[in-house]
């Protein structure tokens, strides 16, 4: 595969008081161009410090303590500083869950817009104010003229949001890292800018690694799905596979557990328990003691990869070599 | 609903804030009052055993309602009656008392709604001791025991602090205290909203179980539309304040009937069923300080015409559902169809153009 992003081994420690706690443990996955991976997890599981290592924004007490990430064959996670800054916001993006956060209270969403592409692109600001327009028409926002103007408080949350898919397109990135960008709206809000998202980056060939909790929102937009658990990828393989026959006992209990609109059940499938934090981890496989098909090996043993199909599962049970539990 | 048990009754119920600026900016610079129409002639009725949910987008409404229900918060007209009684009308805290016990609440932030400094038994047996149900001693003591084991706790946790539980665990003990008191009724303002899916799901699961065992009525707020489905025998479709659509959940999810319901179920991405042809709601929902004229809903409705932005829709049933709307009332919307008229599926490409 020519894949544009590649995390390989990606560990991340967090420093506690006394020991170092492991975030990220053994984590790899890659990203083809133009391609939509959505990383699933529930809270806790890892997804977003990902997205943070790949960005180059992990801030201590988190330390990169192993793995390589590469984007587009070039190691990026030796980079300096300045260098990762000059590749921050021109090659990779990022689009985070709040919107308020991410735009400058004090700058008018022009001068934003401006300052961003004055950075990265030899334009001059002339030039940045017109293609500023362009793209606040671009992303769906009403009067865009007048809109530079405004300051981010003016505006709803949708269009906030609207407003940065536009920062983050402004310097025609390859990969946007989206971290729950539609987390803090409204569905009818949500599904206009996860429509937007992805006519944006169908249209000019942006891949995305796309973060988020919510199994509706991946099944709507991503190509491939890795999910994420206690640190660890779980499962990873196309979408529709993993959601018409996930292999993984988590992914199955993930999906069972939500409720359908359209099938009412008189009850949920729960999984017990909870997922472990990183002070208590758990040997063998992550998930064993939540697992109803658990036996002695995962107890003991940390289950590698297996190839499913075109997935890559972390299970002994995708084992080839697995020939029924032992009595 | 005639001849069942009604135990809640919500009649023309309104709730407007005074968003106004101060009397003398008012006086220098000319402004106008302002009021945010919150709720606006709601009427609806929740029957003894069963789930009524309200759904909506944030500022719909739908917590108002909860707040108004609750006592908390006072309606500016219409009336909240509760087992018989005007819920706006007692006099002194002691007639409110048996009013207050059976009807508790459950709410969104499990981080929040504990206090962080008492220890897991105080917190349940709080309310027991405001209504004078139990004395301090070993009865109480064993009674928090039996509401921990309820919900799926060990009796040893009473001695433990919030902080020492995960979300959904503080959410058990949220509902352990809000059965205390044994009431009738429990209003769920999003309970599961801050949880997680596998989590949510084990707190669902609890709320059917303990609706079965003690004869429980919920009143249950949410915007999620999977939890409402999963939980609800009736449900209320709130927009700007006003119910447009209510009656029997399964119908309305099956045959939704107004354009903003049929919208807001196509809305939602469903990982049971991805790729499902979708319309898409277009535009924002508009300042409850200045409601559209007419249907509220009218400026994103794809159906709307002259008399939906003039003419308010008065509900009107349709088998066990109760609708506001001129386009189903005038038969535009054909009532017996599943399938969504032509007009709305064009909306998908209109999207985007607020």
């Amino acid at each position: 595969m020519n894949a544009l992003l590649q995390v390989e081994n990606l560990r991340v420690e967090i420093a506690a008081r006394k020991r170092r706690l492991v975030a990220i443990d053994d984590v790899s996955f890659e990203i083809a161009a133009g391609e939509v991976l959505g990383v699933v997890g529930e809270s806790g599981a890892g997804k977003s410090v990902t997205g943070t290592a790949v960005l180059g924004l992990l801030e201590a007490p988190a330390v990169q303590a192993g793995g390589r990430i590469l984007f587009d064959g070039r190691r990026i996670d030796t980079l300096s500083e300045e260098g990762m800054r000059a590749l921050r916001g021109k090659e990779i993006a990022a689009v985070f869950q709040d919107p308020l956060t991410s735009l400058d209270p004090l700058m008018t969403i022009g001068d934003q817009l401006t300052e961003t592409m004055l950075t990265h692109l030899p334009m001059t600001r002339a030039e940045g104010e017109a293609r500023a327009g362009e793209l606040l028409a671009e992303v769906g926002i009403p009067a865009p003229r007048e809109r530079l103007q405004a300051y981010p408080h003016e505006l709803s949350g949708g269009m906030r949001q609207r407003v940065v898919l536009a920062l983050a397109f402004c310097c025609a990135p390859r990969l946007i890292i989206a971290d729950e960008p539609t987390t803090a709206l409204d569905v009818s809000i949500q599904a206009q800018i996860l429509d937007l998202l992805r006519r944006m980056c169908r249209e000019r060939g942006t891949a995305v690694m796309l973060v988020t909790h919510d199994m509706g929102v991946i099944a709507e937009v991503a190509d491939r799905v890795a999910v994420m658990y206690a640190g660890r990828v779980a499962e990873i393989g196309p979408t529709r596979q993993l959601i018409a026959h996930a292999a993984h006992p988590y992914t199955r209990g993930l999906m069972a557990s939500i409720p359908s609109m359209r099938r009412r059940e008189k009850e949920l499938t729960q999984i017990p328990g909870a997922m472990p934090r990183p002070d208590a981890p758990v040997a063998g496989c992550a998930f064993h003691p939540r697992c109803p098909q658990a036996f002695a090996r995962c107890a003991a043993e940390r289950p590698p990869a297996f190839p499913v199909g075109a997935a890559r599962v972390a299970c002994w049970l995708a084992d080839p070599a697995f020939e029924g539990v032992p009595a | 609903m005639n001849g069942t048990d009604i135990i809640l009754s919500v009649d023309q119920l309104t709730v407007r804030f005074d968003a106004s600026p101060p009397l003398l900016k008012r006086l220098v610079t000319g402004a106008k009052r302002r009021t945010v129409h919150a709720v606006e002639a709601v009427d609806f009725q929740v029957e003894r055993g069963s789930t009524f949910a309200l759904v909506g987008e944030s500022g719909c409404g739908k917590s108002t309602i909860a707040r108004t229900i609750a006592g908390i918060q006072a309606p500016t007209k219409g009336a909240v009656s509760f087992m018989g009684v005007n819920v706006a009308g007692f006099r002194t805290r002691h007639a409110a008392l048996p009013y207050r016990r059976n009807l508790q609440m459950i709410f969104q932030d499990p981080y929040a709604s504990l206090n962080p400094r008492w220890r897991i038994g105080r917190i349940i047996a709080e309310p027991i001791l405001t209504h004078r149900l139990m004395t301090r001693g070993a009865a109480l003591d064993a009674r928090i025991a039996e509401l921990l084991a309820t919900v799926g706790l060990s009796p040893k946790d009473a001695q433990k602090y919030p902080h020492q539980f995960s979300g959904g665990q503080r959410q058990r003990i949220s509902i352990a205290r809000a059965l205390a008191a044994n009431p009738a009724f429990v209003v769920c303002d999003e309970p599961t909203s801050a949880l997680d899916v596998s989590v949510q799901a084990q707190i669902l699961n609890l709320m059917k179980q303990l609706q079965r065992e003690l004869g429980l009525t919920f009143l249950l707020i949410s915007h999620n539309l999977a939890v409402v489905a999963h939980m609800a025998d009736r449900l209320g479709v709130m927009y700007l304040g006003r119910l447009v659509e209510q009656g029997d959940a399964e119908q309305i999810l099956a045959r939704p009937l107004h354009p903003y319901t049929r919208a807001l179920l196509d809305t939602v991405p469903d990982p049971h069923a991805p790729h499902r042809p979708r319309a898409r709601l277009s535009g924002e929902v508009p300042s409850p300080l200045a409601p559209p004229s007419g249907c509220a809903f009218h400026p994103r409705c794809p159906l709307a015409d002259a008399r939906c932005a003039a003419e308010r829709p008065e509900p009107i049933r349709v088998d066990a559902v109760s609708v506001a709307c001129h386009a189903v009332a005038e038969g535009r919307i054909d009532a017996a169809q599943p399938d969504r008229p032509k007009d709305q599926q064009s909306l998908e490409q209109s999207g985007d153009a607020a």
